[in-house]
C-alpha cells in the first residue's frame, strides 16, 4: 500500500523520499531483531557493565555506603589467599565433568543409536532428568548420598561399607560431579545422537567391504563426522560447568573444608553472605574472563579438530 | 458551535476525572502497607501475627501488615538481597548472630522514642542483658521478641528400652551431668536408635554447639569480641569430647547421618523450647524437658533471641516502629509468648507461662523456661558473623573425622578468624 502511494507521487518532486526500499528493508530487519537485541542489551550488556562498575566499588548493603575504591577490589584478588584454592576446585571440577558427561553422553547415544524394538523408551528414560527441577533433582540426591542413605543402604546388602561421600573431600567432590552429569547427560545424549543419525550409511559400508574393523569404524568414521557437534556439546559443558551453584549449595556448601567451593559459590558467600558486593562483582569479572577465553581458545581449535572447518 | 460543545464537553470529563484521579493519589497517599520479613511459615505463627497486624488495623486503619516467610537457613541472605535490590522490607527478624552487622551498621531505625511513647509499653522491664546485643550508644535497634532458652527434649521410652538411666532420675541423684547424658545416649544409640542429637549443628552451624561447650567455660572469642579464644583449653577439651561422643561412643550421629528425634528416633536433642510444636500428636512418645546437663565449668544456660527492627531506608519508618511498639507491648508479648518467650519480667512467671506453654509442666516452667531466661547467657555473635562462621566451619571440617588433630585444627582457626575479630 505504501509502495504504491509511493509509486503515485507526482513527478515533478524531485527529491528522493526517506523510505527507499533498503531503508525500509534494514528497519523491518532491525524490527524483527529488536526483540532479542532488547533482551541482550537490558539482560547481558548493561548488567555486565554494571558489574564491571560495582568491583570499583566498595558497596555496603546494610549500612547503604557505595564508595569508590578503583582497583583495590583487584588487589585484593591478587591477595586473596582462597583464590588458588577455589579456583583449582573449580578446574577440578569442570574437568572431571567435562571428560565424564561427554565419554558418557558419547557412550549412551552410541548404544542408544540402534534400530531396537522399544529404543525410545531407554532415550527417553535417559533424557527424563534433564526436564527435572534442578533443585529437587539435588536435593533427592542429598538423601541419597548420605551417611545412613540409599547409596550406602544399597552398598550394605552387597557387604560394603560406603563412604561418608558428602563430607570426604574426595568423594565430594565426585559425587557433586557424577550428580551434575546425571542430570544433564540427556541433553548432550541427544545432541550426540542426531550427529550419529547425520553420519551417512554409505562410508560405514564402504569400510566393512574393505575390512575395517569397528573401532577403527568409530575412529576414522564416526568421530570426525560428528566432530563439529563435539565441539558444541564441550563448549556447552564447559560453560556450564564454571556456573555450577544448586548443587554445591545444596549438597556440600562448597566443604568439607574448600574442596567444593567453586569460583561461582565462593562469589556468592562473598557477595550475598559476607555483603562484600563489590568484591563478589570483582570475582564475576575473573569469572566472566575465564569464560570468555576459555570459549575462544576452543573456537580457535575448531580447525584443529573439526572435520568439516578447513 | 459544535466546536464550542465538543471543548466544554472534554473539559468538564477532564475535570471529573482529574478530581477522581486526585482523589485517588490522596487516598492511596494515606493507605500504607508494611512488609516484615519473617523466617517462620509457621501456620499458627501467622495466624497470631494477623491478629495483631489486625488489631493495629483497628486503630490505624489506613494501615495494612504484611508477613514475608522467608527460608531460616538462608534468611539473612534473602534479606539483604532484597535490600541491596533496593526493596528492603519496611521491618526484619533479625538472627541474634547477625545483630551486630545490622545494629552497628546503621540500617535499623532506632525505637527506642517511639516504644517509650507507646501507652503501656513500660520498656524498662525489658532487662539490659536482653537488650544488650541490639542497642548501640544507648538506642535500642531492634526489640528482642523471643528469649528462647535451649534444653534437653529427652524420649523417656527410647531410654528405658536401652535400660539407661532417664534424665528426670539423673537429676533427682543430682547426676546429670555432660559425661552421664553421653553414657544414656550411647546406651540408646547401642541399641539401634540416635543418641543426642544437637538440632541445626548438622556440622555445619557450629555455633549451634555453644549449648555443649558452655559447660566448659569455652567460647569462640573474648567478651569484647576481640581475642579469639576457640584454641583455649576449655574449647579444645569441649570440642575433644564432643569428638569422642561422635566418634568414639557414637552418643551424638556422625557427620552426613540424619536422625529426627521429634520422629521419635533420638534418645534426646537440645533445642529451643519453642520446638515443642514439634512434638508429635499421634504416635507419641512418653517425653521430658529438661535443663541443659552440668559440664566441667558447672551449671549454665543459653538462650536464642531474635530480634524485630524497623529498615531506616523504609517510606514509612515511623509507622513500621508504631507497629513494632503494638506488637510487643505487654498485650501481645504475652500472646507472642507462647511461641517466642519474652524477655518481659511481668511476663516471667509461672501461671503466665503455663497458660501460654499448655504443653509444659509447672516444673519444666520453672526450672528450664524462668532459670533459662533469667541466667542465660545469649549465643554467640559478632560483626562480620558470617564470614567468620564460614571460616570457622570449613576448617572444623578437619574435627569431623575419626582420626582429628583437634588442638591443631584451633589454632589454625585462631590464625585465621584472628584478624577479622580484630576489624
Amino acid at each position: 500500500m505504501a509502495v504504491a502511494q509511493e509509486n503515485a507521487r507526482p513527478e515533478g518532486r524531485s527529491s528522493s523520499p526517506f523510505w527507499t526500499i533498503a531503508r525500509r528493508d534494514s528497519l523491518a530487519g532491525f524490527l524483527f531483531i529488536a526483540p532479542q537485541l532488547i533482551g541482550i542489551v537490558v539482560f547481558v550488556l548493561i548488567p555486565l557493565g554494571l558489574v564491571f562498575w560495582y568491583s570499583l566499588h566498595e558497596w555496603n548493603v546494610l549500612a547503604n555506603t557505595f564508595t569508590y575504591t578503583g582497583a583495590q577490589n583487584y588487589r585484593m584478588l591478587m591477595e586473596d589467599e582462597n583464590l588458588l584454592e577455589v579456583l583449582g576446585a573449580t578446574a577440578i571440577f569442570s574437568a572431571g565433568l567435562v571428560i565424564f558427561n561427554l565419554s558418557l553422553a558419547l557412550l549412551l547415544a552410541v548404544l542408544l543409536n540402534q534400530k531396537l524394538a522399544g529404543i525410545a523408551v531407554f532415550r527417553t528414560l535417559f533424557f527424563s532428568p534433564v526436564v527435572v527441577s534442578l533443585v529437587a533433582w539435588t536435593i533427592v540426591w542429598g538423601f541419597l548420598l548420605q551417611k545412613n542413605g540409599g547409596i550406602n543402604g544399597m552398598l550394605l546388602t552387597f557387604g560394603i561399607e560406603g563412604p561418608n561421600w558428602l563430607r570426604e573431600e574426595t568423594t565430594a567432590m565426585i559425587s557433586v560431579i557424577v550428580v551434575q552429569v546425571f542430570k544433564n547427560v540427556g541433553l548432550n545424549m541427544i545432541l550426540f545422537l542426531a550427529a550419529l543419525q547425520g553420519v551417512p550409511k554409505e562410508l560405514y559400508e564402504a569400510a566393512r567391504i574393505d575390512g575395517a574393523p569397528a573401532f577403527k569404524q568409530f575412529r576414522r568414521i564416526t568421530l570426525p563426522l560428528i566432530s563439529p557437534t563435539i565441539l558444541l556439546t564441550s563448549i556447552i559443558t564447559i560453560v556450564g560447568s564454571l556456573q555450577v551453584f544448586a548443587q554445591i549449595a545444596v549438597l556440600t556448601q562448597g566443604g568439607p573444608g574448600l574442596s567444593t567451593t567453586v569460583l561461582v559459590y565462593y562469589l556468592y558467600q562473598q557477595a550475598f553472605q559476607f555483603h562484600f558486593f563489590g568484591y563478589g562483582s570483582t570475582l564475576s569479572i575473573l569469572l566472566f574472563a575465564i569464560v570468555a577465553i576459555l570459549t575462544f581458545a576452543q573456537w580457535q581449535m575448531r580447525k584443529r579438530i573439526v572435520f568439516y572447518e578447513s | 458551535m459544535l466546536y464550542q460543545r465538543t471543548l466544554k464537553t472534554t473539559a468538564c470529563a477532564l475535570a471529573i476525572f482529574g478530581s477522581l484521579a486526585l482523589g485517588g493519589t490522596a487516598e492511596a497517599q494515606d493507605a500504607v502497607n508494611l512488609r516484615m520479613t519473617i523466617w517462620s511459615a509457621n501456620e499458627a505463627h501467622l495466624k497470631l501475627f494477623n491478629e495483631i497486624a489486625a488489631g493495629f488495623k483497628r486503630d490505624h486503619p489506613n494501615v495494612s501488615v504484611t508477613y514475608e516467610s522467608l527460608p531460616f537457613e538462608t534468611y539473612t541472605t534473602a534479606l539483604t538481597t532484597q535490600i541491596a535490590g533496593g526493596n528492603a522490607p519496611d521491618m526484619a527478624w533479625i538472627f541474634e548472630t547477625s545483630a551486630y552487622d545490622f545494629v552497628k551498621s546503621g540500617a535499623l531505625y532506632p525505637l527506642t522514642d517511639t516504644l517509650k511513647a507507646a501507652e503501656g509499653y513500660n520498656l524498662e522491664e525489658v532487662g539490659t542483658g536482653a537488650t544488650e546485643r541490639w542497642t548501640e550508644d544507648g538506642k535500642l535497634y531492634a526489640y528482642p521478641f523471643s528469649t528462647s532458652p535451649f534444653a534437653v527434649f529427652v524420649n523417656n521410652d527410647l531410654i528405658k528400652a536401652a535400660g539407661a538411666k532417664t534424665p528426670a532420675e539423673m537429676i533427682a541423684a543430682g547426676e546429670w551431668t555432660w559425661d552421664n547424658a553421653i553414657g544414656t545416649a550411647a546406651a540408646v544409640a547401642k541399641s539401634g536408635k540416635g543418641g543426642l542429637v544437637v538440632r541445626d549443628f548438622n556440622y555445619q552451624a557450629w555455633q549451634y554447639l555453644t549449648s555443649v561447650w558452655s559447660g566448659w567455660g569455652a567460647s569462640p572469642w573474648s567478651e569484647d569480641g576481640k581475642t579469639c579464644t576457640m584454641a583455649d583449653k576449655p574449647m579444645a577439651d569441649a570440642l575433644t569430647f564432643i569428638h569422642d561422643a561422635v566418634f568414639t561412643k557414637k552418643a551424638i550421629p556422625g557427620p552426613g547421618e540424619t536422625v529426627d528425634f521429634f520422629a521419635g528416633n533420638a534418645a534426646m536433642t537440645i533445642t529451643q523450647i519453642s520446638r515443642a510444636s514439634l512434638l508429635p500428636k499421634e504416635k507419641a512418645f512418653s517425653w521430658d524437658l529438661v535443663p541443659l546437663p552440668k559440664g566441667s565449668a558447672g551449671e549454665y544456660a543459653l538462650i536464642g533471641q531474635a530480634g524485630i527492627g524497623v529498615m531506616q531506608s523504609g517510606k514509612n519508618a515511623e509507622t513500621a516502629a508504631e507497629f513494632v511498639a503494638y506488637m510487643t507491648n505487654p498485650e501481645n508479648s504475652a500472646k507472642l509468648s507462647q511461641f517466642f518467650p519474652s524477655a518481659r519480667k511481668s511476663l516471667l512467671n509461672a501461671d503466665i507461662l503455663k497458660k501460654t506453654n499448655p504443653l509444659l509442666s509447672q516444673e519444666q516452667i520453672e526450672k528450664v523456661v524462668i532459670s533459662g531466661i533469667a541466667t542465660g547467657k545469649v549465643m554467640p555473635g559478632h560483626t562480620g558473623f558470617a564470614q567468620i562462621q564460614q571460616m570457622v566451619r570449613s576448617n572444623l571440617d578437619a574435627v569431623w573425622r575419626p582420626e582429628a588433630d583437634v588442638p591443631a585444627t584451633l589454632q589454625k582457626i585462631c590464625g585465621q578468624i584472628g584478624p577479622l575479630l580484630k576489624r
